[in-house]
C-alpha cells in the first residue's frame, strides 16, 4: 500500500492569507492554493503530513502533537500585514507513532504539546488556506538546522513507517519557498519581483523537473539548488529530501505546477505530485540510501562518534556488513512494502 | 535637559536554560540546578548595574530576525506567554514589559536618516522573542525598567559579515545620538552567544551538568581569543576579526548585536569586565560588561 496519496509543495508567507489582493501574482498563488484546498477536501486522506522549512529545530526533530493548538500568530517580520488567529488540530496518535518510528531509526525526536507553542508562520498560513475547517488533522515536523540529506531521508522514511503502522492515508505537504531571498527593505506589493535573474532561472529549472513528476531528480538536485538559490541560513535545502522519501523515492508521479509567482522577492510555487504508474524519467542514482541515522560524525571534534565506532568494531570482530546490521536493528513491526506499484523504489 | 548617555554595554547571552535554572515564578518549567557559572556571572552583572542609575535597557536580539531592515518594538506595553520554539521544554515564560516607544522611534528615525531600512513594529498581538526576554530577565529580573527592542537583520547571510557590520556601525551611531538627545541613561544589551554550534541531543535531565561542555575545541579557542581582546580593551581589534570569528566558530555574532553595541559605545578602548564564561548545550557564552558610568 502506498500511504501517500498525493504530495504538494506550498509557500507559506502571510501575504497569501492576509493580503492576496494586494498583488495580482499573490492572488494567483492564493487561487491555486484554494484549488489545493478543494482537492484535499475531495480526497480520502486521513491526515496532512507537513514538513515546514519555517519551523527550525536544533534538538533533533520536533513533531507537533497538540490535539488542538489555538493562538493569535504574528509573523516576526511581516507583522504589519496583520494578525492570524488560528486553530490547528493535530493527529496526536500518529504524531506519537512518528516520534516512535523516528527513534527506531536512531533519530532524535520528540513530541511538541505545549499551550502557546509558537507554531511557525508557514504551517499556520498553509493550514488556514488549504484546510480551513480542520476537517483533516495534521502532523507537522520541524526542519533541523544542522541536518543534511541522510538524516532527512531517514526522517521521511520514519513518517512513512508511521503511516504504514497506523494504516493511514496521507497527503504530504512541504511548506517552502523555492528561492528564499526576500527584499531587504520594505517593498510595495506592486513592485514585487523575484529577487534576481539567477534565482528565477534556478526556480524554473526546479519547476521543470517538478512539472514532469521528477521528484527524485529534484531531491538529488537539492544541494546544488541550496548553493545557487537559497540564502544559507541553514545547513542545506531539505524539504525535497523529506518529500521524496515519504513519497517513496522515485519518479513515478504526475507533476502539476499549478502556479509560480514572486512573493516578496522569494519564489513561491504551488505544485502537486500525484503517484502514477508511469515513470517520468528513468534515471538511476548511486547516492547512498540510508535506512538509519548513525549520528553526527563529529568532524569538528575530530573524534569518532559512538555509533560509527561500535559498528566498525562489530564489523571488524564478526566480519559482518554494517548496513545489514543497521537494518537488523529496525523494529519487527515495521511493514515493508512488497508491491511494485507507485510506492516502491524503482531501483 | 541634560545630555543622555550610554552608561553601560553588556554582552548578555540568552540561552533559555539560564532562566529555567533560575526558577523564576514567570517560568512554568522548574529545574534542580544548572549552568551556575553563567548564572553567577549574571548575578555579578546585576550587582554592578545596581551601582549605577539607568532609565532604559536597549536590547538587540538575535532571535528577532528581520531580513527587510531593522525593526523596533513600537507598542508601549506587552504582556503574554513566550514559549521557546527550540527548547519549549525549558522556557514557557509569562512576560509583562514596558517599551520606551519615544526612544525607539528616535533611534528608528536616526537610523533611517543614516540610510538604513527601518520599520516600527506596531502590532499589539506581537509576541516578544525569547532571546530578548532571557537577556532582559537575567539582567533585570524585576522588569522595573522599560526596554527598547531592536531586531537583528540577516545581512550576514544575505551578503556577508562586512555588509552587516557596516550597517550595524550606522545603527550604533544612530542609537548613541538618539540616547544623547533623549537625556536618558541607557544600558545596552547585545543578546547573543559567542561560538554557537549546538549539540543536537540533550540528556533526559537537561540540567545534568555532566553532559555540558563546549561543542569543539576550535570554538573554545576562538571564544578565548575574543574574550582576551575584550579584557585588554581592544574592541576595534575584536571587531576587525569578527568576520573570521563568526565564520570559524559558527558564532551568533552574525546577528550584528555586538557590532552595534561596540559602535554605539564608540569602540571602547578600556578593559571590559568579564563576569563569566560557560557553555550551554555546546555553545560558548560570556557575560561581559563595558561600564561608562
Amino acid at each position: 500500500m502506498n500511504p501517500v496519496i498525493k504530495g504538494y509543495v506550498l509557500p507559506g508567507l502571510p501575504h497569501l492569507l492576509l493580503t492576496p489582493e494586494a498583488n495580482p501574482g499573490w492572488q494567483k498563488i492564493r487561487s491555486a492554493m484554494d484549488k489545493v484546498r478543494d482537492e484535499i477536501a475531495k480526497s480520502e486522506a486521513d491526515v496532512l503530513m507537513i514538513y515546514s522549512t519555517y519551523w527550525p529545530s536544533v534538538i533533533g526533530h520536533q513533531i507537533l502533537a497538540r490535539p488542538e493548538a489555538e493562538w493569535v500568530h504574528v509573523d516576526e517580520q511581516f507583522h504589519a500585514v496583520g494578525s492570524i488567529p488560528y486553530k490547528i488540530k493535530a493527529d496526536r496518535e500518529l504524531a506519537l507513532t512518528y516520534v516512535e518510528m523516528a527513534k527506531a531509526r536512531n533519530l532524535q525526536a520528540r513530541e511538541i504539546n505545549y499551550h502557546g507553542f509558537p507554531i511557525d508562520t508557514g504551517s499556520v498560513v498553509v493550514s488556514k488556506i488549504v484546510n480551513p475547517d480542520n476537517r483533516i488533522p495534521c502532523v507537522v515536523v520541524s526542519s533541523n538546522v544542522y541536518s543534511d540529506r541522510a538524516e532527512t531521508i531517514v526522517l521521511g522514511k520514519a513518517a512513512r513507517d508511521a503511516l504504514l503502522k497506523q494504516k493511514k492515508k496521507a497527503i504530504a505537504i512541504v511548506v517552502t519557498s523555492l528561492s528564499n531571498r526576500i527584499h531587504d527593505k520594505v517593498t510595495a506589493p506592486q513592485d514585487d519581483k523575484i529577487h534576481s535573474l539567477k534565482d528565477q532561472e534556478w526556480n524554473q529549472k526546479f519547476l521543470e523537473f517538478l512539472g514532469e513528476g521528477r521528484l527524485e531528480d529534484v531531491s538529488q538536485l537539492s544541494r546544488q539548488f541550496h548553493k545557487e538559490a537559497r540564502v544559507h541560513k541553514v545547513g542545506n535545502f531539505k524539504p525535497f529530501w523529506w518529500l521524496a522519501s515519504v513519497m517513496g523515492q522515485n519518479n513515478l508521479y504526475a507533476g502539476n505546477v499549478m502556479e509560480y509567482q514572486p512573493v516578496y522577492g522569494s519564489g513561491a510555487a504551488v505544485v502537486s505530485l500525484t503517484p502514477s504508474s508511469k515513470a517520468a524519467r528513468d534515471l538511476e542514482f548511486d547516492e547512498n540510501d540510508p535506512e538509519s541515522f548513525p549520528g553526527e560524525r563529529n568532524v569538528l571534534g575530530g573524534g569518532e562518534p559512538a555509533a560509527h565506532a561500535s559498528l566498525r568494531e562489530l564489523e571488524a570482530d564478526a566480519d559482518i556488513d554494517v548496513g545489514a546490521e543497521i537494518g537488523a536493528d529496525e523494529p519487527d513491526d515495521l511493514e515493508v512494502e512488497d508491491d511494485a506499484g507507485a510506492g516502491s523504489n524503482p531501483r | 535637559m541634560a545630555k543622555g548617555k550610554i552608561v553601560a554595554g553588556v554582552l548578555a547571552p540568552h540561552p533559555p536554560h539560564l532562566v529555567y535554572a533560575e526558577n523564576p515564578p514567570q517560568n512554568e518549567p522548574k529545574a534542580e540546578c544548572g549552568w551556575e557559572t553563567l548564572r553567577w556571572a549574571y548575578e555579578r552583572l546585576r550587582s554592578s548595574l545596581a551601582r549605577i542609575e539607568y532609565d532604559v535597557i536597549i536590547v538587540q536580539s538575535a532571535h528577532w530576525r528581520t531580513n527587510s531592515g531593522t525593526h523596533f518594538l513600537g507598542v508601549p506595553h506587552f504582556k503574554g506567554l513566550s514559549v521557546d520554539p527550540v527548547f519549549p521544554n525549558l522556557f514557557r515564560y509569562t512576560y509583562d514589559l514596558k517599551v520606551d516607544v519615544p526612544l525607539a522611534e528616535a533611534i528608528c528615525q536616526k537610523a533611517e536618516a543614516a540610510g538604513l531600512a527601518t520599520e516600527m513594529m506596531r502590532n499589539k498581538d506581537y509576541r516578544i522573542d525569547y532571546g530578548a526576554i532571557v537577556s532582559c530577565h537575567m539582567t533585570n529580573p524585576s522588569w522595573d525598567t522599560p526596554i527598547v527592542g531592536i531586531s537583528s537583520v540577516g545581512s550576514a547571510r544575505y551578503f556577508n559579515m562586512d555588509v552587516l557590520q557596516a550597517q550595524m556601525f550606522k545603527l550604533g551611531q544612530a542609537t548613541r545620538e538618539a540616547v544623547e538627545a533623549s537625556g536618558k541613561r541607557a544600558v545596552l544589551l547585545s543578546s547573543n552567544s559567542l561560538s554557537h554550534r549546538h549539540f543536537t541531543k540533550e540528556p533526559a535531565l537537561v540540567e545534568d551538568m555532566s553532559f555540558e561542555h563546549i561543542n569543539n575545541h576550535n570554538q573554545y579557542l576562538w571564544d578565548m581569543k575574543m574574550i582576551d581582546l575584550m579584557k585588554r580593551g581592544k574592541s576595534r581589534e575584536m571587531i576587525d576579526i569578527l568576520t573570521d570569528f563568526t565564520e570559524q566558530a559558527s558564532a551568533e555574532t552574525d546577528s550584528g548585536a555586538l557590532s552595534w553595541m561596540m559602535s554605539a559605545m564608540n569602540f571602547p578602548d578600556y578593559p571590559a569586565e568579564v563576569h563569566g564564561y560557560g557553555t550551554v548545550i555546546g555553545t560558548g557564552n560570556a557575560i561581559v560588561e563595558w561600564s561608562q558610568a
